[in-house]
């Protein structure tokens, strides 16, 4: 039971951090196209500014719950996808202080720097999430020994690009609507374009992932075992759908929520399609870890559980709080007026 | 080179420049968080500026400290996966802890801060700023139990393969806990204490900002001091407890090869490891070891040669990062306690001060990577002392992977400390002068 509330707790942090930090990434990495100039940059990065760190942090959550709950999984995923997960932190660390540096100085080639770092540093941990997470659904070349028998070309087969493509469109939608509520004027106008725009690719690619997932994964099988998990891949469809419509009436902050609802409905299809497999292995269905073969004691599963159900309502809380205070839209004259700017 | 080595040195490299970050961090934001205190309640525009001078300071040290912390909490899994199996019951949840408890509230209320002082009434802003400073010491002190742990396990029992937890009381708790977060805490707050009093005499010896640069001054003199003084009578209990909890860290420590009563202390010594003896030792002073390691002056202290050669940890590196962190812990209380005596009127002090605490920033940060040496290199060859060994715990990776993943940490974070360090010294050598600029218009109300 307690394995069984830490696999559905894992499955919200990781929801929680792909809706909040889903938009971060998708607006670093359409920068060159949403800005056309360094006032439009700096727009781009102080709509994250009082967000990304906190969101980034769900990330780290979930990783911590990951070893917490799961020792066993949190070894032997993170030392399978070593190198996609050192390019991820190499790819975070770029992004996470291109805030911080850029606009402290003047001169063109640093905050050219900087810039790329920011569009590199999105891009590349929204694709690998995506590789990965696919990679995770169709079950990693683990021995029951915990060793991986792969290499990074191992995880660049057609299903897991797929996925990562897939997790780039969402972002890249998710963070172009953000831009609309955080602007006003042309700006709102570019988000908004670009958000149309790649809505139709957006739709092709999840077609084709739900289809290719059938094939390449137990994750559908799964899910039709138990009818009531439907209404994740249901909530994604319906929350793409929503979006658009929504984009079309210039309903931005629903438009971002169904968007947010997307993002929420396709990982919750994937944990749930994966329940109660945390890593299935693809060499030998006995090595899988699941949530209760990998699980800690129900001593410090008993304690976690006190300390998420006290904490993370809290985090939400303020997060919440932070959203509602500065969500007001920014524009480029205010920024530089502004010391109080990245 | 193989993987072990190559974990260990890519671990010790992500670590070391974490804790470059850290102290001050953890120090200076205790100290913006006083100045803009003062500012609220007494009105004086000085420490208005000077909340937002060191705080522009303080927000560029925090920003490499966040970056370089999430390798740290993910290296666990990519490069020690035996040592995560093992103790992940216990540490892992430790870890968890320190996120959901600690890391929201710090980077959601640095951001609340930083973008909120039009935004925000004046008490709800300097509450985000208190809230910034205590999240990042509740962060340290639950990653400080976890290494604790690591230093000196307790409340579990090995079971089915692993660590398992029974008491977790005792694991936050436990006395080595403890004291290992006051010391590690104290000596960050030292180095911030440093770095303001550097910086302030800086611009003293040029004359320019007196007014505000007295004031920052006079505060971190006062701090520097407080904290110099209680780390070296908290310092001694660290080295105390090890006498029962780690004996042959405290044997490398000393440079003790034999196990004797009543040991006495050689103030003068150089180990010789291959040959298990020292090289020189002069200035004894009789039983003064067995005394402060266990307040008996004939009591037993345990010498290197108690345990075969594979199981000590390498005697040289932990002999000299003692000493050198003691040394600079009675040159800390002496310049501090300078300082203090100049506070009223530093800038009319003796330009040999002034100078002196320029070239000292850099100091506390040494004594800080000197004690994580002597903690960490002094607990070899065990990962989990006396539970596991540092060779088990590796990863069943690649040479490869590692060797290009190290080289890249190697890479990367010169880069970032070059660009770290350039922007920390224009923002210094700048002053507050730029602060003093009329306040931009309010932003329009919220639509
Ligand atoms: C004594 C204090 C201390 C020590 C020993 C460590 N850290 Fe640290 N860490 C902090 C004190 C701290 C802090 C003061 O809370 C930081 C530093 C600068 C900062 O901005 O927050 C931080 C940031 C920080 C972050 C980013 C948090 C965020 O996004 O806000 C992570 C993930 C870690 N650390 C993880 C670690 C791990 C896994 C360590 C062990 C190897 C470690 N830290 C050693
Ligand atoms: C931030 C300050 C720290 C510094 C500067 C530091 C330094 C080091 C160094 C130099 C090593 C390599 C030792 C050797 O191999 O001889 C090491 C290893 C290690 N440390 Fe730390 N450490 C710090 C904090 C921590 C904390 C807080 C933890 C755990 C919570 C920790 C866990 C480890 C682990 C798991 C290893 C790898 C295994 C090993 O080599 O023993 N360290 N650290
Ligand atoms: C006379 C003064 C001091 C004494 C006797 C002393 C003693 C010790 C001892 C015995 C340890 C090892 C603890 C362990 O391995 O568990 C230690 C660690 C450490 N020391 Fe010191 N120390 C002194 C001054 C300082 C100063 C001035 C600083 C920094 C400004 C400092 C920073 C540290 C740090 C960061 C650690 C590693 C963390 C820890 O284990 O607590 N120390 N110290």
């Amino acid at each position: 039971m307690l394995e069984t509330i830490w696999f559905v707790l894992w499955g919200v942090l990781w929801t929680v951090y792909f809706v909040l930090d889903g938009f971060d990434l998708g607006l670093g990495m359409l920068m060159p196209w949403l800005a056309r100039n360094d006032g439009e940059r700096r727009v781009i990065f102080n709509a994250q500014g009082p967000f990304w760190d906190g969101n980034e942090v769900w990330l780290l959550t979930a990783g911590g719950a990951t070893f917490a709950a799961f020792p066993k999984t949190y070894a032997v995923m993170f030392s399978s996808l070593y190198t996609p997960l050192m390019l991820l932190l190499f790819a975070l660390i770029l992004r996470g202080i291109s805030f911080e540096m850029r606009s402290k100085e003047e001169a063109s080639w640093w905050r050219r720097t900087w810039d790329t770092c920011m569009v590199v540093g999105s891009f590349l941990p929204a694709l690998l999430l995506g590789v990965a997470f696919a990679n995770i659904f169709a079950g990693l070349p683990i021995d029951a020994q915990g060793i991986f028998h792969g290499n990074l070309l191992t995880l660049l087969n057609p299903y897991g690009l797929l996925g990562g493509v897939l997790f780039v469109l969402l972002f890249a939608v998710h963070g172009s609507l953000w831009l609309t509520i955080k602007t006003e004027g042309e700006m709102r106008e570019r988000g908004a374009r670009m958000a149309a725009r790649l809505w139709p690719l957006l739709l092709v690619v999840a077609v084709a992932f739900l289809a290719y997932t059938a094939f390449a994964t137990p994750l559908w099988t799964n899910v039709l075992a138990r009818p009531v998990f439907l209404v994740f891949p249901l909530a994604a469809v319906a929350g793409l759908i929503a979006g658009r419509w929504f984009m079309a009436r210039r309903a931005w902050w629903k438009a971002w929520g169904a968007s947010a609802v997307t993002i929420a409905g396709a990982v919750a299809f994937g944990v749930a399609g994966l329940f109660p497999n945390l890593l299935p292995s693809r060499l030998d269905p006995a090595a899988s870890l699941t949530a209760f073969n990998s699980a800690s004691t129900h001593l410090t599963l008993s304690i976690m559980l006190g300390v998420a159900l006290v904490f993370v309502p809290v985090v939400l809380a303020y997060q919440f709080w932070v959203y509602r205070t500065f969500s007001f839209p920014i524009s480029a004259a205010e920024i530089e007026r502004s010391s109080h700017a990245y | 080179m193989d993987v072990l080595t190559l974990s260990r040195f890519q671990f010790a490299v992500a670590t070391y420049f974490h804790f470059l970050f850290v102290p001050l961090t953890l120090g200076l934001s205790l100290l913006v968080a006083i100045m803009q205190t003062i500012w609220v309640r007494s009105g004086d525009e000085d420490y208005r500026r000077m909340t937002k001078f060191w705080g522009k300071l303080f927000l560029i040290n925090f920003a490499i400290g966040v970056v370089t912390g999430i390798t740290l909490e993910f290296q666990f899994g990519t490069n020690w996966s035996r040592y995560s199996t093992f103790v992940g019951d216990i540490f892992g949840s430790l870890l968890a802890i320190e996120a959901t408890a600690a890391f929201f509230l710090e980077s959601t209320f640095i951001a609340v801060w930083f973008f909120g002082w039009d935004r925000l009434s004046k008490r709800a802003h300097l509450l985000s700023v208190w809230l910034v400073a205590i999240a990042s010491n509740v962060s340290a002190f639950w990653i400080l139990v976890a290494n604790a742990w690591m230093q000196s396990p307790v409340g579990f029992t090995v079971r089915n393969g692993r660590a398992e937890l029974t008491d977790f009381v005792a694991v936050i708790t436990q006395k080595f806990a403890i004291l290992e977060v006051v010391h590690t805490v104290g000596g960050a707050y030292i180095t911030a204490g440093f770095f303001v009093l550097g910086i302030s005499a800086w611009h003293l010896l040029r004359r320019q900002h007196v007014a505000f640069f007295t004031k920052s001054f006079r505060l971190a003199a006062v701090w520097a001091l407080v904290f110099s003084l209680f780390e070296v009578a908290q310092g001694h209990m660290n080295a105390e407890i090890l006498g029962t909890k780690q004996p042959m860290k405290l044997a490398s420590m000393e440079s003790q090869w034999e196990t004797v009563r009543g040991a006495p202390m050689n103030l003068v010594q150089w180990p010789d490891e291959k040959n298990e003896r020292n090289r020189i030792e002069a200035l004894s002073v009789p039983r003064a070891l067995s005394l402060l390691a266990h307040y008996d002056v004939n009591a037993e202290v345990k010498g290197l040669k108690e345990v075969p050669p594979a199981d000590r940890p390498p005697v040289l590196p932990v002999f000299l990062s003692f000493r050198a962190m003691v040394g600079l812990a009675f040159l800390f209380i002496g310049l501090s306690a300078w300082a203090f005596l100049r506070r009223r009127e530093p800038v009319r002090s003796s330009p040999v001060l002034l100078k002196a605490l320029v070239w000292s920033i850099p100091l506390p940060y040494l004594a800080n990577e000197l004690g994580w040496t002597l903690a960490e290199v002094g607990r070899q060859p065990w990962i989990v002392y006396g539970l596991m060994r540092t060779a088990d715990a590796v990863s069943p990776i690649s040479t490869v992977q590692v060797g290009v993943s190290a080289l890249g940490f190697v890479l990367l974070y010169t880069l970032l400390g070059i660009a770290d360090i350039y922007l920390l010294a224009k923002v210094a050598r700048r002053g507050p002068a730029d602060e003093a600029r009329p306040e931009p218009a309010p932003l329009p109300a919220q639509a």
